[in-house]
């Protein structure tokens, strides 16, 4: 068995699956020190199944922990951020174009030094050693604890980061460096903004990633346990909290691929209504569609691939006026500010108390409100929905729409815009659901010959060898799907050289202690 | 009219569309205007009318492999530089600088020249579109030489170029970007408002930011922004027919850079209704986009590629397998049609078999 665990910025939840059949699923709140909540969560839901620590076989923890930290500019570590790229992109400093409450968070040391490669490879400007060196010294100096490095086209070559890093290293061996090759494609600025997110996050993903074991631990749980990420297969632990930015906007992709599992519809709109948000976005065949223009996390341009959400600002703690519902809300006050708890804020929750569609709190509270004014409002909240489903949808032909999260209890009726509307059972843990189901993947980064054969030849070998790889990593083979292919030819490498990268994934198998059932699905 | 800063995203979109996939990202050149217009609160544009007759006109543009340019940013002295050496060649200073190439980045960089020197952009370019190669001009096609050639890299190096004609020009000019690293800034095309009279495409600079406006209102409407697109477009002087030609998911991607050019092919299949399959090859700029091997777009005229939610325009760099895209085709300017301009940017020039068919007609047989 699996458990899944989600932990949401006001909910830790957690499932207990069978294969593709939920056990038991739970909400706790979120804590502090994020591992309580774990232990809390866990410990209900084990208790709730009536299963020992022994019959669970994987663990997977979803987390918006770390794009919420970004996003909000929470908890970030300064960075030191070093370019080698000059005389080139002088005219777009590191960190151009970001929020500025976010530069606040990262600090103010930023060098462009001199080095960089051209497209084939060879260097347009020897690397400045000496200059780096200076800045090794300037980061001891100023007590900085992470870097982030970039240099023009190191995805074809990555020899100057490796070098800038060594150097920055003499002086500081405990410095946390994240290099930008190791996380993005080509697009300076984009793996560049990556990276310095990535090192930002980098104090914070070790603690986080330590607490999440020290949960496990104190329950007793000791088989390995791993962390999705943004295209939803899972990542282990270690490497997390080495590259946390691989989890951002894994939320999303959790919840949808979630809903799709908990409905049974492959092909579907999925609406997850929040406290504050509702995001909604579209299954394709089981997966999220993918969003084509570059994301934008926190007002910063990254080339991540990140499903395709619209986001709007309507949630269970939406703010309701006169003549406007959120997009300001009460978030995880709700339990505080809202009417029928007891607050003075009128807010979506209540005017759902209030039409009778919901039971929470005491509906006494809401009693006063005017009958018209809240027939407006529900009205309101069903005209949002039905506006940003139309538009995601990719034909005007009414389809499924599932909606998941603790504010399904918003929808009261028909929505326009679907052809009916599936609320799924235990629709409030779709996240964790999704994260218990997440996928493996095989990746293949390597450099391969064209000379003499057919392209098409090559990238099918390649295919072959990542869908193994997703095997090895515990697929089941009949469930692989290629979901990436990147090609970069290196000019400056003989032989027609081309630097290939294939992503191939796939479902987790059940992962019987005794290995019987794992070898059986790798033969099928 | 008075260029501001708000306007810098509706151009650098609507210039991402007549970039035909190619151009450079215009991202980078809105970041570049950005930065340059810090300090600037507004920057002239003016009508070709505008310019005196003997003042001189002076295109920037940057030249290379788009794929480069997104890597390899620029260190911000090359435009300035080339503009110089153009002035010391005719021993007059400019009365303005203007766009050699409307769509993508290229749009972007004479004002980002503007902002930095306080001379007006001129409200035309000599292609209505993105092309290739230095010669793919209006200008070139009316005898108008674009010798003297200025080029200059980040590191400062400069060439200037005195050619005996457009073609050497061109070879020159594109062994020197090569041996540059694949990017560089170049003026050429340099000339007088009375020459630039009879050749340039008028307009182009303002239908661009029409264009990228009225992509933006309709998705802040919550409206269909390709409806939106297309009444812009049919709005327009030149880009009248307009159509989506298809509408699917990217299947496969082959691309390489070579001799200072991205060329490749694009696989898209179809999302119902649409059926089959469409390739689109391109150097650097789509050239021909083929649905089941029957012609529905040929260069001149011009293939776009854009995402099919909210109609952002997706250059050849930005393609990526799985992305769900629509493919729409746009009449280029009659004056980029005629015969002597296809004997500069025709298919043919491209190394393409098929004849140039205008897109209206293609539109009417395959319907």
């Amino acid at each position: 068995m699996k458990i899944g665990v989600d932990v949401g910025g006001t909910n830790t939840d957690a499932v207990l699956t069978d294969g593709r059949q939920v056990i038991a699923g739970v909400k706790a709140p979120t804590t502090t020190d994020v591992s309580s909540g774990i232990v809390q969560a866990l410990q209900q839901l084990l208790g709730r199944a009536k299963v020992g620590t022994e019959a669970i076989d994987t663990v997977v923890i979803g987390t918006t922990h770390f794009t919420n930290a970004f996003v909000q500019g929470k908890g970030l570590g300064e960075v030191a951020v070093v370019r080698l790229g000059a005389p080139s992109t002088l005219a777009l400093p590191p960190l151009c174009g970001w929020p500025e409450r976010l530069t606040k968070c990262i600090g103010d040391y930023r060098q462009v030094v001199g080095g960089g490669h051209d497209f084939d490879g060879r260097p347009y400007a020897p690397l400045d050693e000496r200059a780096l060196r200076t800045v090794a010294k300037e980061i001891r100096d100023r007590g900085l604890r992470a870097a982030a490095i970039s240099s023009v086209f190191s995805p074809v070559n990555q020899s100057f980061e490796e070098r800038a890093a060594e150097i920055l290293r003499d002086e500081n061996p405990d410095l946390q460096i994240t290099l930008s090759h190791a996380i993005g494609r080509i697009g300076l600025l984009e793996r560049e903004n990556a990276a310095v997110m990535n090192a930002s996050l980098a104090e914070m993903s070790r603690h986080v990633v330590a607490s999440f074991r020290a949960a496990l631990d104190k329950l007793g749980i000791t088989v390995p346990f791993y962390i999705s990420q943004n295209d939803g297969t899972i990542l282990d632990a270690d490497r997390v909290a080495q590259f946390p930015v691989l989890t951002f906007a894994s939320g999303p992709t959790n919840s949808m691929r979630g809903a799709a599992l908990l409905s049974g519809l492959a092909n579907s709109i999925v609406v997850d209504i929040g406290g504050t948000t509702s995001d909604v976005g579209v299954i394709s065949n089981g997966y999220p569609r993918e969003s084509a223009v570059a994301a934008d996390i926190g007002g910063v341009r990254t080339n991540f691939r990140m499903p395709d959400i619209l986001s709007l600002g309507l949630g269970g703690g939406s703010l309701v006026t006169d003549d406007a519902i959120g997009p300001r809300s009460v978030g995880h006050m709700l339990q505080q500010d809202a009417l029928v708890f007891g607050g003075s804020t009128l807010t979506t929750t209540d005017i759902a108390v209030a039409a009778g569609q919901v039971d929470i709190g005491d509906k006494s509270l809401v009693k006063h409100l005017d009958k018209a004014m809240v027939a407006r409002a529900i009205d309101r909240i069903h005209e949002m929905l039905d506006v940003a489903i139309d538009r995601m949808k990719t034909s005007s032909a009414p389809v499924p729409v599932v909606l998941v999260g603790g504010g399904t209890v918003l929808v009261s009726r028909k929505l326009r815009s679907a052809s009916e509307i599936v609320i799924p059972e235990n629709a409030g843990v779709a996240n964790a659901m999704g994260a218990a189901l997440a996928q493996v993947g095989g990746e293949v980064d390597q450099v391969m010959s064209y000379r003499g054969r057919k392209r098409e030849d090559v990238l099918a070998e390649a295919s072959d060898l990542a869908r193994k790889r997703a095997v090895d990593a515990g697929a089941i083979a009949s469930t692989i799907a290629i979901v990436d292919v990147e090609e970069l030819p290196l000019a400056y490498v003989p032989g027609e050289a081309v630097r290939v990268r294939i992503k191939a994934v796939g479902d987790l198998a059940p992962q019987n202690p005794k290995g019987g059932k794992r070898k059986a699905e790798h033969a099928a | 009219m008075m260029f501001t800063r708000d306007l810098i995203e509706d151009l650098a979109r609507g210039a991402a569309f007549l970039g035909t996939g190619g151009g450079g990202d215009p991202y980078i050149g809105s970041m570049l205007l950005k930065q340059a217009m810090r300090d600037v609160e507004s920057i002239k544009i003016i009508g070709v009318d505008e310019v005196p007759p003997d003042a001189l006109v002076v295109p920037s543009a940057m030249m290379g492999a788009p794929t480069v340019l997104i890597e390899k940013l620029p260190n911000g002295a090359e435009a300035l530089q080339s503009l110089i050496e153009i002035e010391e060649a005719f021993g007059q200073k400019a009365f303005a600088v203007m766009p050699a190439e409307i769509g993508g980045l290229n749009a972007l960089l004479p004002l980002v020249l503007a902002a930095k020197t306080g001379l007006p952009v001129v409200d035309a370019d000599g292609m209505g579109r993105a092309f290739p190669e230095l010669q793919m001009t209006t200008f070139h096609v009316h005898g108008q030489p674009a010798s003297p050639i200025s080029i200059t890299d980040e590191h400062g190096n400069c060439v200037v170029i005195w050619s005996k004609n457009d073609l050497m020009g061109e070879k020159l000019a594109r062994a020197t970007v090569v041996a540059m690293g694949a990017t560089c800034q170049m003026c050429c095309f340099a000339m007088l408002g009375k020459h630039l009279a009879e050749c340039g495409v008028r307009g182009t600079l303002t239908a661009a930011i029409a264009i990228g406006r009225a992509i933006r209102l309709a998705r802040e409407a919550h409206e269909d922004p390709f409806e939106a697109l297309l009444t812009a477009l049919r709005a327009t002087d030149y880009y009248k027919s307009s159509y989506v030609l298809f509408d699917g998911k990217v299947a496969d991607l082959k691309r390489e850079t070579t001799g200072g050019f991205a060329r490749g092919e694009v696989r898209i299949e179809a999302i119902a209704p649409f059926t089959g399959t469409m390739e689109v090859s391109f150097q650097n700029e789509h050239l021909v986009a083929k649905q089941d091997g029957v012609v529905r777009a040929i260069v001149p005229d011009l293939i776009a590629i854009l995402d099919r939610e909210t109609a952002e325009p997706i250059t050849t760099e930005g393609l990526r397998y799985g992305q769900r895209v629509k493919v729409m085709g746009a009449s280029a300017a009659p004056v980029m049609r005629s015969q002597a301009a296809l004997d500069v940017f025709g298919p043919q020039m491209f190394g393409l078999p098929e004849p140039f068919t205008p897109v209206e007609k293609l539109q009417a047989n395959f319907a």
